[in-house]
């Protein structure tokens, strides 16, 4: 669940962004589109308590993350948030296994290899659980990745450009991989994209189905679709 | 533990650069070593060697020569001096003792010393085993010799002419075992002592041809040298020039010579210093370049653990270890490393033999060594440190 109210973010610069309200229920999935320097960026921190907005209200997963500072907001996000970045940004120096054991040792918590092959299980790369990075295929890393997202059972998923340069068939793959995976985990599932094929490759919500809904930021302002 | 594993994989990730700042640091680290090695046994050896001996009297020639030869026995000395000379020097009122010192031969290597039980009792040395001579031919053994020879209390031995192995053996004339000292970590432990009669014994007997012959060399015995303790501080003023300017031998003060000794070693000692301080300089600067290159390599891996959760200081402190492993294997091996040098070093000078010099020895002075080595890591991961540290995850969200 995410919910803002009234929220802006000023930059050191002077330059503001305005923010419209939203309300997105748990487990529903939201499309942020928009060109670059409009905010998604911002967005996207001050829905992990990275960064505070200037003013407004944002609760994420029941948490008023406005409220939260430092070593609080760390403990938070690294429980509430689970984050697939464009990039992957999985350590070559580190095998598939240990890129989980250092997310959870990144959350400060225990290291548990029965959970990482759950994990990895679940999305059909636990085979890979010995190989390095380097060793893996586009689809196979971002199996992986998307593995360390959810690691951590988080309510919100924050997924930045997953279908970035990827063909039509791959990306069909990899939100329909993101949408399932968020499902079973009953996450809220933030899609950030620049590529307007993700729009058509999220299914309408059936009757009673929590939807997904659009959010279509422009610079200094935002618009909700 | 979690944080060091991880900074290890981080670590030899880049093997290639890991091992050539290892390689850097641990030869600067190890020249130290060395330099500590090497200075904190000779200093060590020095004082307790000479510790109580005020001046030695020998043949005329290179004072230094005097004293390596006669009180740390790593040289030969430049003559002998007549018996009588030194009984005379015995009877001078700023003396309150001496000892004296007769070379000439050895066992296995091992320098046989015709003295008086009272060198023992200089270095408080303990009897471990039998007990000391009470006539020629009976010998004592430090506890170094005892050992290597495997000699036991009641087995005799025959020495052989010069103060290296391999001359001629005295083969008439062998000595018996009495005693064995206990270690005492004086030069005593590597010397076989025995009455100054043995060696005049020894020796007539080699070489008088009569009885007549015998006689005349009874008359002209000498000594090697005589270890002369003062009454008092002040003789140090008069009783050498006394010696010098007065008599057929030479007066050579321990303290004076090995002083110079140092002062000389000292101009070699501040080259290998520099060179050491030089590596270290290098090695540190390495490691800032290597460890601040890896941040900005990683500014986005690092961003990303932000993200899941790692507070700033836990990602600083992964970058943190990377150094402190650095470190710590940079102190293990320069440490061996420069313990090795040393160990080569004697072995090279056969000054292993003498205990002077070793490796695998732990001075309290080596543990700057270590401190060095986590000093110069730590300092040169300090600003790469801080930049993991600051490192901003809106960098991470912006990185398409």
């Amino acid at each position: 669940m995410i919910e803002s109210t009234g929220l802006t973010y000023r930059y050191p610069g002077g330059a503001e962004l305005q923010f419209p309200d939203l309300h997105l229920p748990q487990g529903a999935v939201l499309l942020l589109s928009g060109p670059s320097g409009s905010g998604k960026s911002t967005w996207l921190a001050m829905v992990a308590a990275l960064v505070a907005p200037t003013t407004g209200e944002l609760r994420v997963a029941g948490q008023a993350v406005t409220a939260l500072r430092g070593a609080a907001a760390d403990a938070w996000r690294a429980g509430a948030i689970g984050f697939l970045p464009q990039k992957l940004h999985l350590s070559e120096a580190l095998t598939v296994q240990q890129n989980l054991a250092m997310a959870q040792w990144a959350a400060g918590r225990a290291e548990d290899a029965a959970h990482i092959h759950t994990a990895l299980q679940a999305l059909g790369v636990a085979e890979l659980a010995g190989r390095l990075p380097q060793q893996l295929s586009g689809g196979q890393a971002q199996r992986v990745a998307l593995a360390r997202a959810v690691l951590l059972s988080p309510q919100v998923i924050l997924a930045d450009e997953p279908t970035a340069s990827l063909d039509d068939e791959s990306a069909a793959q990899a939100v329909s991989l993101l949408l399932a995976t968020a499902s079973r985990h009953g996450a809220t599932l933030v899609i950030a994209t620049h590529d307007a094929r993700v729009a058509g490759l999220v299914p309408p919500a059936a009757d009673g189905q929590i939807g997904f809904q659009r959010l279509s930021l422009v610079r200094k302002q935002l618009s909700k679709a | 533990m979690k944080t060091l594993s991880f900074a290890w994989r981080y670590l030899w990730s880049r093997p290639l650069g890991a091992a050539l700042n290892l390689l850097l640091l641990s030869l600067g680290l190890a020249s130290i070593t060395f330099l500590l090695l090497v200075g904190a046994q000779l200093s060590k050896a020095f004082d307790r060697d000479l510790a109580g001996i005020d001046v030695v009297v020998g043949a005329k020639g290179s004072p230094m020569q005097l004293i390596l030869s006669g009180v740390l026995h790593i040289d030969v000395p430049p003559g002998n001096v007549p018996l009588k000379a030194v009984q005379a020097l015995a009877q001078n009122p700023l003396v309150a003792q001496i000892i004296p010192i007769s070379l000439g031969d050895n066992f296995g290597g091992y320098r046989i010393v015709g003295t008086s039980t009272a060198y023992i009792a200089h270095y408080d040395a303990q009897l471990a085993q039998g007990a000391l001579w009470t006539q020629p031919m009976q010998a004592v053994l430090g506890a170094s010799v005892a050992k290597r020879m495997g000699l036991q209390v009641g087995q005799t031995f025959v020495g052989s002419h010069g103060l290296g192995a391999g001359g001629h053996t005295h083969g008439d004339n062998g000595y018996t075992v009495v005693g064995i000292l206990a270690p005492s970590g004086s030069v005593l432990d590597r010397l076989i002592l025995t009455d100054t009669a043995s060696v005049w014994k020894v020796h007539e007997d080699y070489t008088a041809v009569d009885d007549d012959d015998r006689k005349v060399m009874e008359e002209e015995r000498e000594i090697t040298m005589a270890l002369v303790q003062y009454k008092t501080p002040m003789a140090a003023l008069s009783f050498p020039r006394y010696v010098n300017t007065s008599t057929d031998m030479q007066a050579a003060a321990p303290a004076l010579e090995i002083t110079r000794l140092l002062n000389m070693l000292g101009l070699g000692t501040d080259v290998l210093r520099a060179f050491a301080g030089v590596l270290l300089l290098t090695a540190g600067l390495s490691v800032f370049i290597a460890l601040w290159s890896a941040v900005r390599e990683r500014r986005t891996d690092l961003a990303l653990l932000r993200m899941l959760g790692a507070s700033p200081a836990k990602v600083a402190t992964l970058l943190l270890s990377e150094a402190l492993w650095l470190g710590l294997l940079a102190a293990v091996l320069g440490v061996l490393l420069g313990q090795g040098f040393a160990a080569a070093l004697a072995k090279f000078l056969s000054l292993d033999n003498s205990l002077l010099i070793s490796g695998m020895v732990w001075p309290v002075e080596l543990w700057v060594v270590p401190a060095l080595a986590l000093l110069v890591s730590l300092a040169s991961a300090l600003l790469p440190t801080l930049a993991a540290y600051r490192v901003s995850v809106l960098r991470l969200l912006q990185s398409r």
